[in-house]
């Protein structure tokens, strides 16, 4: 049973994209798989780790919940998208700074979480980010740098906004 | 200002770049021109005879390419599954190993178990192929309780009792004497919970076969690729190990589950070849519970007895260790070796018997998660001494001071065969109190109580044998393999230094620790040494990370390999100086003899380019080394857990976790802090929340995480982390390891404080506010 395919737009870390998908493709599959933007991560299959997480318009999403035509007319945004070797978005820099990943791989879904609970907040709390990140597992760091690096980058990135 | 980078120093993790910004390449990111995907045919039943298997209609659709069973690999002579480690019956006879093949040919033993595969050109038509292949099972009547296991059929043929080793260490009549002599006597009986490992990143396999040169290149999520690669060449005999690459990319997290030689990826190399394509595999998360090892698993019965001074006199230990369906890679090895021998913990304990009978049951295979067997044993002790000092109305605190092996009295041999090389147990303890303000308890207790909760504080003093191991010693005790570890410092033609070690890094920061560590051995800049790990075409051989030896082990591979290009270069120096070598210093990257000086950049060059050179000296400057360590290290400390019971709903809030602990010699203090509270999130996640639960019918009850319970960042509390140190004695690093210290000491911490604040003797792990609301009830009389 060959899915349906559906023509899409989008743009995807500030580049545009047409493209042909079938129905049933899921936004992390063409995000990893046909975008080959693999920094975007899949932990599990029940949309409750978190590792898939990137921006939808500007708020975090699973993007192992929601198909790949929802995304269409969408601005998407993913770990690459934020910022690179050549410049860090200080989110980035303080989850280096804190020791906040071991083996990298929540790290991803973590940074753009809490990217987005920074800018929807009027100042986060300890209580506040462990709070905001119950949907992202981490199974390496006992989450204790995590919050650490949170807070830290709330911080800078008020810095940077003033 | 440069950063400090030498030994000590808290350097910024050199991987975080790549994985801040996505660049991360673990083994699902990548792809191989032509690829092909394969979906496993897994039992729905925990016990049946597998009938025929007919692929026809997988096969018509488009883009099917192959199906495959366990008669194929059969048929094509694919060898077992080992298990690497022969422990042996108190009788003296062999442990029973099942037959373990890859894919089961006649029977499956466990829900998941693989029996056959399909490959198709996409994922999805793998999947859809997969759902289309019909098999006929019979299903038979499984032995899913670890209790009833004795009493049940046989799962495998002819073994009575599903027994596969009855194991025991230490005196037993002494032990029994002095048991009967105590003049007070504390007795548990508990279960240690099932846990199921899962590293975030599932595992995954892309293997690779080319028929011209015969080379099979197999990339995936292991923790010891070198392992793996002799594996599947001796034992399952899919390729020579000179034609066989194993490569383990960035790798999502193990804490022991990803040391094993799975099934997926032995077939996916192996159908590599016979489709001729590349095959790749990436487990879905229910997979990985189903087919992940699993790990604890212990029904216990601890005695400790003491005499009226409060000494401890002997300990007596009965565990029914679950194996599950096969003996995994080292599963034998953990309900043993390493549990029965740290019953002694920190104590002076003079007369320990421990009996281990290890049980087949149709569930997944169980073996090494972080701390393996360790958080067992510390379980085992730390509970009872607990428990005694509550019975004997002694502050816990005072009690475990009283039985604590002194600073004086190491080397300490102790009942139960190991040698504890250094330590100070009572250092370790004073910080902890002191930074869980253990005298001001009281006071915060009786505020919950006025708040109409519970209040509750836990001790674990817990050790660890880690460094694993020394060769002989545990080739002797039935290890396949020796537990060295092998390193090779390269000094390039430039002077910039490339590093290889046989260790492999999923998150502990090798590449950053190891990089230390050379560059202060060498004197060289931080930034001019590179570390290659994970790659069987890269490394010469190594054994891997776990048992938190990379560093003890891996780390002293370095060292010694560094010193030997020191020495080398010695004779350059003392050439191009026109002096000795005996007449040449070595210090800060420099040689020097009088008022001449070289550096090791100069040395290294005239090495590569030998114009003005020792006649009877070979060119390069490379060398490599086996580090064979000569005990294990032993690292310990305490741990000291406070809670607050909600009355009402049972709920219980971890408030205040310390943990303090002596790792010898610190590389890089952030990343050992790191991996400590690692560690405790998922002790306390065994404590408070995790558990893998099977029905009679073998059925997993929690295999996703809408049901079994990971610890999440609003379930912990943030930590209070201090060290103590001992250096260890026999390794050059003085390191002892630290990866694993957290899930050994907190369980004991966590559960003696939930007892203390429920009032409760003992109560089950994992604790569950359901569990505590009960306890509860019942000491209110309302029943339970
Ligand atoms: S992969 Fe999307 S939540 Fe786990
Ligand atoms: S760093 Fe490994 S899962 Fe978070």
């Amino acid at each position: 049973m060959a899915a349906l395919n559906k023509h899409i737009h989008l743009r995807v870390n500030g580049v545009s994209h047409a493209l042909e998908v079938p129905a049933n493709m899921l936004l992390v599959e063409l995000l990893r798989q046909r975008l080959r933007l693999t920094g975007t991560h899949v932990g599990c299959d029940t949309c409750q780790c978190g590792a898939c997480t990137v921006h939808l318009d500007g708020r975090a999403v699973k993007s192992c919940a929601l198909f790949a035509v929802q995304a269409d007319g969408c601005r998407v945004c993913t770990i690459e998208g934020i910022g690179g070797p050549g410049g860090l978005h200080p989110m980035q820099e303080a989850f280096r700074d804190c020791h906040a990943l071991q083996c990298g791989f929540c790290t991803p879904g973590m940074i753009m979480r809490a990217i987005d609970l920074v800018e929807r907040s009027d100042g986060l709390d300890e209580q506040a980010v462990r709070e905001g990140l119950e949907g992202n597992l981490c199974r390496c760091t006992g989450y204790h740098n995590i919050i650490k690096a949170v807070l830290q980058g709330q911080e800078a990135m008020e810095a940077d906004d003033d | 200002m440069t950063e400090a980078t030498g030994i000590g120093a808290a350097v910024k993790r050199r991987e975080d770049l790549r994985f801040i910004t996505g660049a991360g390449t673990y083994t699902d990111d990548l792809n191989q021109p032509g690829q092909a995907y394969a979906v496993f045919l897994r039992s729905p039943y925990a016990r049946a005879k597998v009938g025929a298997v007919d692929g026809s209609e997988a096969l018509a659709v488009d883009g099917v390419l192959a199906v495959y069973t366990g008669q194929d690999t059969s048929a094509d002579g694919l060898g077992d599954l080992p298990c690497g480690w022969l422990v042996k019956s108190k009788d003296g006879s062999d442990m029973v190993s099942a037959p373990h093949p890859p894919l089961a040919v006649t029977q499956v033993n466990y829900v998941g178990e693989p029996y056959g595969l399909v490959v198709g050109e996409t994922l999805a038509v793998a999947r859809r192929g997969a759902e289309l292949v019909n098999t006929e099972f019979i299903e038979l009547p499984p032995v899913a309780v670890l209790g009833g296991a004795a009493r049940a059929d046989p799962i495998h043929e002819g073994l009575a009792g599903n027994l596969a080793f009855d194991w025991e260490l230490g005196d037993q009549a002494a032990t029994d004497a002095a048991l009967a002599g105590a003049a007070h006597v504390t007795a548990l009986e508990f279960a240690n919970n099932r846990l199921i490992p899962n590293a975030l990143e599932p595992r995954a396999a892309l293997a690779q076969y080319d028929a011209v040169s015969g080379e099979y290149v197999l990339r995936t999520t292991s923790q010891n690729p070198h392992l793996e690669r002799l594996v599947l060449s001796a034992f399952v005999q899919i390729g020579p190990e000179h034609k066989l690459r194993v490569i383990a990319p960035d790798v999502g997290g193990g804490f022991g589950s990803k040391i094993f030689i799975y099934a997926e990826e032995t077939a996916a190399l192996w159908a590599a070849a016979k489709v001729g394509r590349p095959i790749k595999w990436t487990a879905e998360r229910s997979e990985s519970f189903l087919s992940d090892v699993h790990a604890r698993d212990h029904l216990t019965r601890a005695e400790l007895g003491l005499d009226a001074d409060g000494k401890f006199v002997g300990l007596r230990v009965r565990t029914t260790a679950n194996l599950g369906a096969y003996l995994s890679t080292f599963a034998s090895a953990v309900p043993t070796f390493l549990y029965g021998t740290l019953l002694s913990g920190q104590y002076r304990t003079p007369n320990i018997h421990v009996q281990v009978q290890g049980v087949y049951t149709n569930t997944a295979p169980v073996d090494a998660y972080r701390g393996a067997g360790r958080p067992e044993a510390a379980y085992v002790v730390e509970r009872l001494v607990e428990t005694a000092a509550r019975e004997l109305g002694l502050d816990p605190a005072q009690l475990r001071r009283r039985n604590f092996i002194q600073p004086q009295d190491f080397p300490y041999q102790t009942p139960v065969a190991l040698v504890y090389d250094t330590g100070n147990y009572q250092a370790g303890l004073d910080r902890a109190l002191e930074l869980a303000d253990y005298p001001g308890f009281p006071a915060r207790r009786a505020a919950s109580e006025r708040a109409g909760k519970r209040r509750g504080i836990g001790l674990s003093c817990y050790i660890e044998a880690c460094g694993l191991a020394p060769s002989q010693l545990a080739i002797s005790l039935g290890a396949g393999v020796g537990l060295y570890e092998s390193g090779e410092v390269r000094v390039n033609p430039t002077g910039s230094v490339t590093v290889f070690t046989g260790a492999h890094s999923h998150g502990q920061g090798h590449e950053t620790t190891f990089a230390q560590v050379v560059s202060d051995q060498l004197g060289v800049p931080f930034d001019s040494v590179e570390v290659v790990h994970g790659d069987t075409g890269r490394v010469e051989f190594g054994l891997g990370t776990y048992g938190s030896r990379s560093l003890a082990v891996g780390g002293s591979a370095l060292v010694k390999a560094s010193e030997k290009v020191i020495a080398k270069g010695r004779r350059i120096a003392a050439h191009l100086m026109q002096t000795t070598p005996d007449n040449v210093a070595f210090q800060d990257g420099a040689y020097r003899s009088g008022n001449q000086q070289k550096t090791i950049q100069e040395v290294a060059f005239a090495a590569y380019v030998p114009a003005d050179y020792p006649e009877d000296l070979e060119p390069g400057l490379s060398e490599k080394a086996f580090y064979d360590p000569k005990n294990f290290t032993y690292p310990a400390g305490t741990h000291i857990a406070e809670v607050e019971v909600d009355t009402q709903t049972g709920a219980i809030e971890l408030v205040n976790f310390v943990a303090v602990d002596d790792f010898g010699r610190i590389i890089n203090p952030m990343i050992v802090d790191g991996q400590v509270h690692g560690g405790i999130a998922q002790g306390v996640g065994q404590a408070l929340l995790e558990h893998g639960v099977y029905d009679e019918q073998g059925q997993l009850q929690n295999g996703s995480y809408m049901d079994y319970c990971l610890p999440r960042a609003d379930d912990l509390p943030s930590f209070l982390t201090d060290l103590t140190a001992t250096p260890c004695d026999h390794n050059p690093l003085g390191v002892k390891g630290c990866g694993e210290a957290g899930a050994i000491g907190a369980p004991a911490a966590v559960v003696n404080a939930v007892t203390d604040a429920l009032g409760v003797r003992d109560i089950a792990m994992p604790v569950t506010s359901e569990r505590a609301w009960r306890a509860l009830q019942g000491v209110a009389g309302e029943g339970v």
